[in-house]
């Protein structure tokens, strides 16, 4: 099956497709082997603001997540039900490339996960693999100043990505995501290995990516959620329970667990 | 508060159910500790054994006998003295006259090499015989004895020390006496062996691994190949012999012969026991050892770096060939490669395949027939005659070398592909 780019069914509904979210789930469960760990979601990320999923340990949260760019196809006896629309069209549908839908939906991990090669090539990798023509130094540094670590980074791009402190690391990968020029960027508690100083940098700076991005947080702490984020989504055992306006979800949850669970009752 | 304040002072003290133990316990450790180092002793002490006595018979006294004594040639019997004139002279002072006729219409003596008339005088003039060897504890330690025996059964013989590894040890084919034979034709067989073996092996168990790991869906019938991986590699190694007799001597002699493609190196036949079929029987000898070991190296690689490449929007076969195998090739290389060491010295699948037990030509080209170290030092060591045990030890010490040294090749290769990694 060779598909170009242009006649792909899902790259043309990326194009043409226009519909009032950015992302969309409908019934959407993922079950690993028999254990089901997300139950039905149903739910929209609106274009260009900042989603947060918030949820205890084991809630579904990160695995809702990874469902969104198909990033569980890679582990074995996980299974997806149900639909993930991206501009209409299904991430799911059986013709459907998950590779092409990683290239517009790009994920930020826990742990910095920089390539082992120089910063540079962290950048540019992603997108010559996706056939990237355009000039390689804007690229680079346009991605890096996007992510906020040109100004740190411009002497020592030939530099390996490892030698980079961890915050640094981090905000490479971003910066390395954004290059690909996706419309969605995933991020999976992209705070949580790094230090307070680290944290607050790359939460400055997804308000900036904002702009361009439409983004999907998924964060074990609430404060970070109530700082960051536009929306937030509250997700107990693969249910989502509650999904409002940040502020209202936090000063004004309609069920009974968000606010024991915002409120620190338990988690 | 009082019962606050007595429970604050037991919890200091403990409450009597922890009995003091620590020097018991840093005794223990102190034996294990001891054990250990006692089992790590033993190994080297049998290691140094090994070694040492590969040495005492690589090495030693050599009684020789003469036919012409050499003092009548040159003056001290040091021929090395002569003048090429002079070294013909004296081949055509004591050789027969058709012999001489033979080595003229070989080539004319005047014509011939400094280095060629050396030999020819000490082969054919001199014409040394061994009448006894010594070891080297002997020959170093007991030089005394040595010389009484000497004296008592040999009082002809020229007392000599021998290093049985030497040049023309490296440089001469097999030969019926062990003065004259050397490993050349071995060597040049166990290179070309294991050439083949890696231009396979290589390759193959590369690909298989990477396939397995990576692409390979986790379903019973995947699992079964896994296993069965696993098994292959203790099977004994004579079974793959058998396996490469039947598959590679027998069933594909048209090709291993060198038939299919006109190219018959060895008129007298090889018929498929070439060194083309022993390079592929040691190759799937060491094939099962390279897959598990490849393997082992991928799984190795976090989960973390493959996603990052996912995530990006690659496919599978770029996050394969531009991440796990970086990151993983030195770990592949260096096991491959000690596969491959081990390879070098097997002997018993050899024999099944057919190697010869006595060649005096070098192996031409992968059709011809061959020999190598580890044969050639099995059939030394089984011969009555002592002098061709002290050869056999001379060869066992090129082996050594020859494995050490691809051994050394690994270590410097990972340590390269690593700062690379490091870099990248």
């Amino acid at each position: 099956m060779k598909r170009d780019s242009a006649t792909d069914p899902f790259d043309l509904a990326v194009e043409t497709g226009e519909t009032p979210w950015a992302l969309e789930t409908k019934g959407m469960s993922v079950d690993y082997g028999a254990f089901r760990a997300v139950k039905d979601l149903t739910m929209g990320f609106e274009k260009r603001q900042v989603t947060a999923i918030i949820g205890p340990s084991g809630c579904g949260k990160s695995t809702a997540l990874r469902a969104f760019n198909r990033m569980n196809d890679l582990i074995p006896g996980c299974r997806t039900e149900g639909q993930v629309l991206f501009h209409g069209a299904d991430v799911y549908a059986p013709e459907v490339d998950p590779v092409r839908v990683r290239r517009w939906i790009g994920m930020v991990f826990q742990k910095p996960n920089p390539f082992p090669k120089s910063v540079r090539e962290n950048i540019l990798w992603g997108a010559r693999i996706n056939g990237y023509s355009g000039d390689e130094e804007e690229l680079v540094e346009g991605s890096l100043r996007q992510a906020a670590l040109w100004d740190e980074v411009k002497d020592k791009l030939d530099k390996s990505a490892l030698a980079l402190s961890g915050g640094q690391q981090q905000r490479l990968c971003i910066a390395r995501a954004v290059a690909v020029k996706p419309e969605i960027l995933l991020m999976d508690e992209p705070t949580s290995a790094l230090d307070p100083i680290s944290t607050s940098r790359i939460e400055d700076l997804l308000e900036e990516l904002k702009a361009r991005y439409t983004i999907i947080i998924v964060t074990h702490n609430m404060q970070q959620a109530g700082r960051v984020s536009d929306r937030t989504a509250f997700m107990l055992l693969g249910d989502l329970i509650e999904y409002a306006p940040t502020k209202e979800l936090f000063l004004n949850p309609k069920d009974e667990r968000t606010e024991n669970y915002i409120s620190g009752r338990f988690g | 508060m009082s019962a606050a304040k007595s429970r604050a002072a037991t919890d200091a003290r403990g409450d009597g159910s922890f009995l003091p133990n620590l020097g018991k316990r840093q005794a223990y450790g102190r034996r294990w500790a001891a054990a250990f180092a006692a089992a790590t002793i033993a190994a080297v002490l049998v290691l140094g054994a090994l070694v040492a006595s590969i040495v005492n018979d690589a090495f030693g006294l050599v009684a020789m006998e003469y036919t012409v004594d050499p003092a009548t040639l040159a003056p001290g019997g040091d021929i090395e003295k002569l003048s090429d004139a002079e070294l013909v002279a004296a081949l055509e002072g004591n050789l027969k006259s058709r012999r001489l006729r033979a080595l003229g219409n070989e080539k004319p003596l005047a014509e011939r090499e400094r280095a060629d008339l050396l030999a020819l005088v000490e082969d054919e003039v001199i014409g040394w015989e061994v009448v006894e060897t010594f070891s080297l504890a002997e020959s170093l330690l007991g030089r005394a004895k040595v010389d009484a025996f000497m004296a008592a059964e040999h009082p002809e013989a020229k007392l000599v020390f021998r290093s049985w590894v030497n040049a023309r040890f490296l440089g001469s084919s097999q030969s019926a006496t062990a003065i004259d034979a050397g490993v050349r034709s071995a060597l040049i067989g166990t290179l070309m062996t294991i050439l083949i073996t890696v231009a396979t092996a290589f390759p193959i168990g590369i690909a298989a691994a990477i396939w397995l790991e990576e692409y390979a869906k986790d379903n019973r019938w995947n699992r079964f190949i896994r296993v069965n991986i696993y098994n292959l590699a203790g099977v004994p190694s004579i079974i793959y012999g058998m396996l490469g007799l039947a598959i590679f001597v027998r069933a594909l002699e048209p090709i291993t012969s060198g038939a299919a493609f006109g190219a018959v190196a060895d008129p007298t036949g090889a018929n498929g026991r070439t060194i083309l079929s022993a390079g592929l029987t040691l190759a799937l000898l060491v094939l099962p050892v390279i897959i598990i070991n490849a393997q082992e190296a991928f799984r190795a690689v976090p989960r973390t770096l493959r996603e990052s490449g996912y995530a990006v929007g690659a496919t599978k076969w770029q996050v394969v060939w531009h991440h796990v195998l970086p990151a993983s090739f030195d770990r592949v290389l260096t096991g491959a490669i000690v596969a491959v060491s081990r390879a070098i010295g097997e002997t018993a699948p050899l024999v099944v395949v057919g190697a010869s037990t006595f060649l005096t030509q070098d192996p031409t080209s992968v059709f011809s027939k061959f020999t190598t170290l580890p044969i050639q030092i099995y059939q030394w060591t089984a011969r009555p005659q002592e002098d061709f045990h002290n050869i056999a030890a001379a060869a066992i010490l090129v082996l050594l070398v020859l494995m050490l040294s691809l051994n050394a090749f690994a270590i410097i290769l990972r340590n390269r592909l690593r700062a690379k990694k490091r870099f990248a």
